[in-house]
């Protein structure tokens, strides 16, 4: 009892640290298993897969296996923030718009995508523009619904009394609509970031002759666990990073508003 | 906007209507131009199918009930995942819910690696448990677990301390607590962690399938593409969505009844 009272006091001075002792453990946990428990053949220990991150990356092809699924990632991006801006603008900025084709929307949102995959690759072939077409379309639909949501929102006395003062529907839109929708618009660039990144990540699983999906796919017939694990962590990393990255630009946009 | 209230709701009524038709008209112009992409203006039948044949392999499809080997294994994962994820999430849940001090330290820890799309792990699944089922229950479960186990901890860190206090002042012992106060206050944050945890096993569960199985609904898609029998693949994945929105909102009725419940 006395012990156990320590420790919890420890844990509460110090959550950082002993978050640090949870991953540690972790890790050594895996070590260990991987060491001594489990054939090397699967499963190979953090240590060697840290120790062997540079082999990964020296793996002819691998770098630009890596270039081009971020290559895909960021298109789909692109063209899914733009599609999904007109989009949203047109069915949320107008009542009778947003009443008919919301639900539509929202169906189509509920239709489990990874179904429909095998005719994006029949459609668009095996290479890039299939993945790229996949994330886009799981990218979509948050950034549409944000946008709907954030313009909802708008009081209707700003857009009348900007009008009555003579502003133009540009105007409006820039100095009224935008600033006002700018958080749920990055919340919704967020969540679209999210989508992007599953979709092109299904795509390249599903069939790959050049991306990352490819390499996954020869180290598990390699059964090669060391570089399987580092090429995981490296894409893993790669996606906090994107994460935090939307995260920031989120908060750093949605300050002006305070905490409301 | 500025109408009299009588006006408006008439319009209102008036609007609902039309907003109807337009719904209807957008679905059947697109209806419209799929036949006639197919039938009329000679797209090939391998990018889409002409939709009286989808249909009709549809039907196929039901009367023949070939399709039950694949649907009940797709089921019996889907079921395998969310038991575990279920069992491990609320057990975990409400273990790391007791102290405010596991909470500040475990809840970081699981939204960080909730960032991780976790079907990354898919190929190391293979690797360790083969094309067989075993892979996809185990990533279905790892996928749902992460919103079952964060709903569960903010479910139960929502309930209200007053109540805690007042109740435990006038002598609930721990069990009656957990089952007259603590279980009633957070189970509608759980349970739709648990309908977000059914839906995303449910997804990464036909996902794996279509990437890496031997068999099972998404597995059939996948073999159909590959033998180029669209029409017949288009039947099926309109199964697969019609199933996955069966399930999907008996879930959603179920958790709306249970939280109109108390």
């Amino acid at each position: 009892m006395k012990s156990r009272s320590t420790i919890k006091g420890l844990m509460k001075r110090h959550p950082r640290l002993s978050q640090l002792v949870i991953v540690a453990l972790c890790l050594v946990m895996w070590e260990v298993a991987a060491r001594f428990f489990v054939d090397k053949m699967f499963l190979s220990p953090p240590s060697r897969v840290y120790g062997e991150i540079g082999r990964v990356l020296g793996t002819k092809g691998l770098t630009q296996a890596l270039t081009l699924t971020l290559y895909e990632v960021s298109v789909a991006f692109v063209m899914a923030v733009a599609i999904g801006m007109i989009v949203g603008l047109s069915v949320g900025l107008n009542d009778f718009a947003r009443r008919c084709f919301m639900p539509i929307i929202l169906l189509l949102y509920g239709i489990p995508q990874i179904v429909i995959l095998p005719l994006f690759i029949l459609g668009l072939g095996i290479g890039p523009p299939s993945k790229i077409a996949f994330g886009v379309t799981h990218g979509i639909f948050p950034i549409i619904l944000a946008i709907v949501a954030g313009v909802q929102g708008l009081k209707p006395v700003l857009l009348i009394s900007a009008r009555s003062m003579g502003a133009s529907r540009w105007h409006i839109l820039r100095y009224v609509v935008l600033p006002h929708m700018l958080p749920s618009f990055f919340s919704g660039m967020r969540l679209g970031m999210t989508g992007v990144l599953l979709g092109v990540l299904l795509a390249e699983l599903y069939v790959s002759t050049a991306g990352i999906g490819y390499f996954t796919g020869l180290f598990t017939q390699n059964f090669d666990p060391t570089r399987l694990l580092g090429l995981i962590s490296i894409l893993a990393a790669l996606a906090i990073a994107l994460n935090e990255f939307m995260r920031m630009v989120e908060r750093r946009f949605s300050r002006w508003r305070g905490n409301d | 906007m500025s109408a009299p209230v009588k006006a408006t709701l008439s319009a209102d009524q008036h609007e609902r209507r039309l907003s109807r038709l337009v719904q209807l008209g957008f679905v059947a112009s697109l209806a419209l131009l799929w036949y006639l992409a197919t039938n009329v203006w000679g797209m090939s039948p391998l990018l889409l199918p002409k939709p009286q044949n989808a249909f009709e392999e549809l039907l196929d499809i039901l009367r023949s009930g070939e399709f039950w080997p694949d649907l009940l294994l797709t089921l019996g994962e889907l079921a395998g995942a969310f038991a575990i994820s279920m069992t491990l999430g609320l057990a975990i849940g409400f273990m790391v819910s007791l102290s405010p001090v596991f909470v500040r330290i475990f809840e970081p820890l699981l939204a960080g690696v909730y960032a991780v799309p976790i079907i990354l792990f898919l190929p190391l699944y293979v690797l360790f448990f083969g094309l067989g089922a075993s892979s996809k229950i185990a990533l279905g479960a790892t996928i749902s677990f992460f919103p079952i186990v964060l709903n569960t901890i903010a479910g139960f860190i929502s309930v209200d301390k007053l109540y805690v206090t007042a109740a435990k002042s006038m002598g609930a012992s721990p069990t009656v607590l957990l089952r007259h106060v603590l279980i009633p206050g957070a189970l509608p944050i759980i349970l739709s962690g648990l309908r977000m945890g059914f839906t995303v096993a449910l997804l990464s569960i036909i996902g794996s399938e279509t990437i890496a199985s031997l068999s099972g609904l998404g597995h059939r898609i996948v073999n159909l593409a590959e033998s180029l029998e669209i029409a017949r693949m288009f039947a099926y994945i309109v199964f697969v969505i019609a199933i996955a929105a069966t399930l999907n909102s008996m879930v959603s009725r179920l958790e709306a009844s249970r939280s109109l419940d108390k």
